[in-house]
Parts: C-alpha cells; sequence; structure tokens
C-alpha cells in the first residue's frame, strides 16, 4: 500500500538526468544561437540606450514643458496638468529625476513594442476563431506564470542587460492590449458591418474604416492596462540589469532603506497615476460620439 | 407580364441553416415541412422553394410574420446571405456566380440597403455616413461629398450634416440610412423592414417620402415588412411568406378580394377594407354610363361611400385614369366588397 500513501514519483536519478538533459539542450541552444539572437536585437539596444540618453540629457524644463504639452493633448483637463508638473517638480527636487527618465524611456519603448506586435496580433485573433483558439492559451501562460520562470531563459540566452530587462517586461505587459483589441474589433455591431458589406466594403475597409474606429475605446483601454503592467514591471526588470527607478527599490529592500524604497516606490506610482488618467481621459474623448445622444 | 420587364428572377431558391444542409435539402424537397425538419436533422428551414420575378421600377413588397423568412430572402438578393440551392438571375446574370470581387462591384454599383435598425455609422457624421457607399468606391471627397450632400437635401435634413447618428432622432436617422442608400445611385433598392422601428407618425411620413422619391426615380424596390397597411400603402406587387414558403404573390388588391388560404386571411382580417378595396375590385363590369356620379377605377369603397350616400338608388359610374367607362357600382355591390371573403366566415369573431 505504500504507493497510496506516497506518490509513485519517477526516481531521483531519472529526474536529476531530465533536469540535466533540458537545461543541457537550452545550454547548447543558447551557446549555438544566442550570438545571432543577440545580434538580432542589437538595433532595439542602440535605440533604447539612444532613447534613455535623449531622455537624460534633454534639460529637464523641456522635458517638463514638453510632458506636460501631452498631458494636455491627451487630457484637456487643466487639473491633471497641474498635478503632472507638481508631480515632476517633487521627483526633480528628491533626487530622482534621472531614474525617472531611465524608468519612462525604458516604459515608452515597451508599450511601443507591445503595440506594435499586439494590435496586428489582435486583428488577427479577430478575424480567424482557429487564430484565437491557439493564442488565448499563450496568452494565458504569460499572464500567470511566475515573471521570474522566464527571466531565466531570458537572461541565459541575453545575458543580463537592457534588452533582456525589455523583453521581460513586454511578455508581462502585452496580453492586455492584444486581449482588448481581438475583444474591441469582435464586439463591434454586427448591423453596422452588414451595412458596409452590403454597400460592397472589402476586408481592409472594413477594418480600417468600421472596426478599428469603432473598436478604439476598447483597445485605447488595452493600451492603458499595457502602461500599467509595464511600470509594474520596473521592479523586476530591473533584477536583470534594468536602470531606472526599480534599482534603488531592489537595494532598499536588501539593505532596508525604507525612505529610499518609498520615494523610488512612490515615484512609479506618480507615473502610473499620470499615465492612466491622461490615457483614460484621451480613450474617452475618442468616443464623445457615443455621449451625445439624444435618446 | 412581359419578360423584358422583369429585373430580378428568385428561381427555386431554398436556404436550410445548420449542419448537414444538402441532406436536408432532399428532405425538403420531398416535401418535408419546417418543424419537422428541425425535429429530425436539427436544421431550420429558412427558405423552401421560392420563386419571385421582380420587376424593374416596382415596389415589391415581401411580407410575412417574424420567422417567415422574408429578412433571409432580402439577403439572398445581395449575397449577404448564400443559398443551399438555386439561382437569383439580374439581367439574365446569375448573382451566385460571381467572384467576391464582381460581388463587391455588384453591390456597390447595382444594388443598396436600408436597414431597420438603421445601421448607421455612429463614428461617422451624417455626411460621411451618406456618402460612405461612394468613398469606399475611391471616388474623390469632393464628388461625394457633393453627391451626399445632394441627398441629404433631398431626404430633408439640410444642415445637419456635421452632426453624428446619435445625436439625431429614429425618424431622422432612417433618413440619413434612405440617403445613404440613394447616394450610390444604385438600381435596386433594399428595405428590410426599413420603417418598423418608427413610431406610426415618423412611419407614414417616411412612407410618402419613399412614394415621393419613387414617382421621380423609378428604383427596382424590394420592401420587407409584416405591416400589411403599409404593406397595401407602397406595394406594386405584394408576396406574403410563410414559414419559408411563398404562400402568395399577387397585386394588393387581389391579396384582399381572393386571399390564398387561412394564413393570408388571416393577415387581412383586421384591415379596413373600405379604406383599401378600390373601385375596379368589386365594380360590374360595363361600357354604358349609370345614372349616378362618375368616379376614377382606383378610388376607395369609403371615398364611393360618401358618394353614393347622397342617393343611394343611383350606380355609380367608373372610369379609367384615361376617362374610358368600365363598369358600375350599386349599393349591394358597395356592402359585398366590405364583407370579408367567404372562406374566413368560419374561424374569426367579432
Amino acid at each position: 500500500m505504500d504507493w497510496f500513501f506516497n506518490f509513485p514519483d519517477m526516481s531521483r536519478s531519472d529526474l536529476r538526468e531530465f533536469k540535466k538533459t533540458v537545461d543541457f539542450a537550452f545550454t547548447d541552444f543558447s551557446r549555438s544561437y544566442g550570438q545571432g539572437i543577440e545580434e538580432f536585437f542589437e538595433p532595439l539596444l542602440m535605440f533604447l540606450v539612444w532613447f534613455e540618453k535623449l531622455f537624460i540629457n534633454t534639460p529637464w524644463p523641456v522635458i517638463i514643458f514638453s510632458i506636460l504639452l501631452l498631458a494636455w493633448i491627451g487630457s484637456r483637463s487643466i487639473l491633471i496638468v497641474v498635478g503632472t508638473f507638481l508631480s515632476f517638480m517633487l521627483i526633480g527636487y528628491f533626487g530622482m529625476w534621472e531614474d525617472t527618465m531611465s524608468t519612462l524611456a525604458i516604459i515608452l519603448v515597451a508599450t511601443f513594442l507591445c503595440i506594435s506586435i499586439g494590435i496586428p496580433l489582435g486583428i488577427a485573433m479577430a478575424r480567424s476563431n482557429k487564430v484565437q483558439a491557439a493564442i488565448v492559451p499563450i496568452l494565458d501562460v504569460m499572464q500567470t506564470i511566475p515573471s521570474f520562470v522566464y527571466l531565466i531563459p531570458v537572461v541565459m540566452l541575453l545575458g543580463i542587460g537592457k534588452v533582456p530587462g525589455l523583453i521581460a517586461v513586454c511578455i508581462y505587459a502585452i496580453p492586455p492590449i492584444v486581449r482588448l483589441t481581438n475583444l474591441g474589433i469582435r464586439l463591434v455591431d454586427k448591423d453596422v458591418l452588414e451595412a458596409a458589406d452590403s454597400f460592397g466594403a472589402n476586408y481592409w475597409q472594413k477594418l480600417f474604416g468600421v472596426q478599428m474606429p469603432l473598436a478604439l475605446p476598447t483597445i485605447f483601454a488595452g493600451v492603458n492596462q499595457t502602461i500599467m503592467m509595464a511600470l509594474a514591471m520596473v521592479v523586476i526588470a530591473s533584477m536583470i540589469g534594468v536602470k531606472g527607478l526599480g534599482l534603488p527599490v531592489l537595494r532598499a529592500i536588501s539593505n532596508q532603506y525604507l525612505a529610499l524604497g518609498l520615494m523610488n516606490g512612490l515615484a512609479i506610482v506618480i507615473l502610473a497615476i499620470i499615465f492612466d488618467r491622461v490615457t483614460q481621459k484621451f480613450g474617452l474623448r475618442m468616443q464623445k460620439y457615443r455621449n451625445e445622444g439624444k435618446d | 407580364m412581359n419578360s423584358k420587364n422583369i429585373l430580378i428572377k428568385v428561381n427555386q431558391l431554398y436556404k436550410i441553416f445548420g449542419d448537414g444542409d444538402k441532406s436536408a435539402l432532399d428532405l425538403v424537397k420531398n416535401g418535408m415541412g419546417k418543424d419537422e425538419l428541425l425535429e429530425k436533422s436539427n436544421c431550420v428551414l429558412g427558405l423552401n422553394n421560392i420563386n419571385l420575378n421582380i420587376n424593374r421600377g416596382k415596389i415589391q413588397v415581401v411580407m410575412g410574420l417574424s420567422g417567415s423568412g422574408k429578412s433571409t430572402l432580402i439577403r439572398h438578393l445581395n449575397r449577404l446571405i448564400e443559398p443551399t440551392s438555386g439561382e437569383i438571375l439580374f439581367n439574365d446574370t446569375n448573382i451566385l456566380n460571381l467572384s467576391s470581387k464582381e460581388l463587391i462591384q455588384f453591390r456597390q454599383n447595382n444594388m443598396s440597403m436600408v436597414f431597420q435598425k438603421f445601421a448607421l455609422f455612429p463614428h461617422k457624421t451624417v455626411l460621411q455616413n451618406v456618402g460612405y457607399g461612394l468613398a469606399i468606391q475611391n471616388i474623390s471627397k469632393d464628388e461625394w461629398s457633393e453627391k451626399a450632400q445632394k441627398w441629404i437635401k433631398r431626404v430633408g435634413l439640410d444642415g445637419y450634416e456635421t452632426y453624428y447618428p446619435g445625436q439625431l432622432s429614429g425618424g431622422m436617422q432612417q433618413r440619413v440610412g434612405l440617403a445613404r442608400a440613394l447616394a450610390t445611385d444604385a438600381e435596386i433598392l433594399l428595405m428590410d423592414e426599413a420603417f418598423s422601428a418608427l413610431d406610426p407618425l415618423i412611419r407614414s411620413e417616411m412612407q410618402n417620402i419613399l412614394l415621393d422619391l419613387q414617382s421621380e426615380l423609378h428604383k427596382t424596390i424590394i420592401f420587407i415588412t409584416h405591416d400589411l397597411d403599409e404593406a397595401l400603402k407602397i406595394g406594386d406587387r405584394i408576396a406574403i411568406l410563410r414559414d419559408g414558403s411563398m404562400v402568395q404573390d399577387s397585386d394588393p388588391q387581389e391579396i384582399i378580394m381572393n386571399p390564398a388560404d387561412e394564413y393570408v386571411s388571416d393577415f387581412i382580417k383586421d384591415i379596413n377594407r373600405a379604406r383599401v378595396i378600390q373601385a375596379k375590385s368589386i365594380m360590374t363590369p360595363t361600357n354604358t354610363k349609370s345614372s349616378g356620379a362618375t368616379v376614377k377605377e382606383d378610388m376607395v369603397l369609403e371615398d364611393i361611400l360618401q358618394i353614393m350616400s347622397d342617393s343611394p338608388s343611383k350606380p355609380v359610374t367608373i372610369e379609367n385614369s384615361k376617362g374610358k367607362v368600365t363598369g358600375k357600382i350599386e349599393m349591394v355591390n358597395l356592402i359585398e366588397g366590405m364583407k370579408r371573403p367567404k372562406s374566413l366566415g368560419t374561424n374569426i369573431t367579432g
């Protein structure tokens, strides 16, 4: 009855062999292809470094002015612009300007990457149920697997640095934009699509003329979520060499610096709130035609 | 009926929804009905052997209760729904053989549609909505907005070009839908319960707009409705569907005077006969003048009654639109005409 109380697992030596085989196989893979993969990401790294330098080297008043301008264009709300101004002044005053700029740079690049991959993916999913059935489980895994688990192969392949950090952030942040693009397009009123069909619209005319514009608010909710999740990843990404606000937080954890951790943590929160409010307001303004109904 | 006047010919059209529709088709062709089919093969019978000739420049009404297949039928004409079997000829071209490119061309140039729930593009302005059918044909913006403008004016929405559909009332939205369909200059207009979602006054107003436009444009219109009054008001011919089969397809007067079966009788039992039956349907044919007043063939009984009530004993003379005497009507004809057809008597109370 031993098998009843103790799970009949594989023998220790077999298990060791299994792990070894997987590890060796991946090490071999990373030895033979690591170089190539790294070269593939080289342009991305160059861009990332250039973009970060741009943020850090531009005089702070210019940066603040640009950010306030963008906040105004996005939200058209004085309150948000003033709040943004005060937040960035505080961040600068407490000596976190450079780290904030690094974080901002990687977040923007990550968001841009997620959007440019995620939206086409979402469109493909909306077009075909088979594609949707194939991608949904992958997204489920990406959203539930602990981030440390996929950090391991990424680091094995690409080492420590900005690019693996960026990839880790993207893996974590891309699912919402894919899901919500798919959902947004699928939710477009069938009657309206039928009307477009009846006038002889082709697939692309329907996609860009009807489906995407009507799905835009939903897609924008996805962009908003993607940005939020990217921000949430900056601390973990800093473990594999991404500079920015995450690094001091990491240092604060290992050395029990309460003030340092709190300050940088709050700076991340402030960035998140600003991004969130501005993009949400922008999303709302895009669907203004919906809110003016008479009956 | 002259075959040159037939623009669309629907031949032996079947539509069966569900898996295994081909085997179900054989069952239906062997006479299985809608309920039995659903029970035996889990398929829904959409259309059952529909044959219909639609005349150029006329308004063909297709009537039936919900679920009778009328919306399914109209969607076959521009292939929003593919049939299980049959053919649809448009000027001798079988629409069902068009490639997807040709189909897009056909939809852009030959047919446009007005929908029950308007189906306007909520993110586009009135002008962009009306110009949509033209804009997707890669026509320059100047050109399509000029045409769209013209039609917006024609349906009486001048000044609303920059509004969004959500800012307009239901009646105004359907005017936009009508203008959008007219803007492409398509020969055929498909109207799927186009006025059913509007309240009675607005509906009647829209019907008048349509008739007014039709007297000028002479489009071929296929008009779906479940409302007999509407069908009688605008239809040149009325086809009645039941459970996917055609029950009757004839002149509106014919439907009232000689309903094909109980189902059609049920449809017409609540109408005000005095207001729809015309003189020509009840007159006694003759070419000699009678002693009473002279009226036109298409005058309805209600109006004849007014005239006759002054001198009930004198029969009125009926003449056609050219002024030639074609018949006479006596009081007894009027009474006979008001009476529902005999086949109805038994199962109708009150």
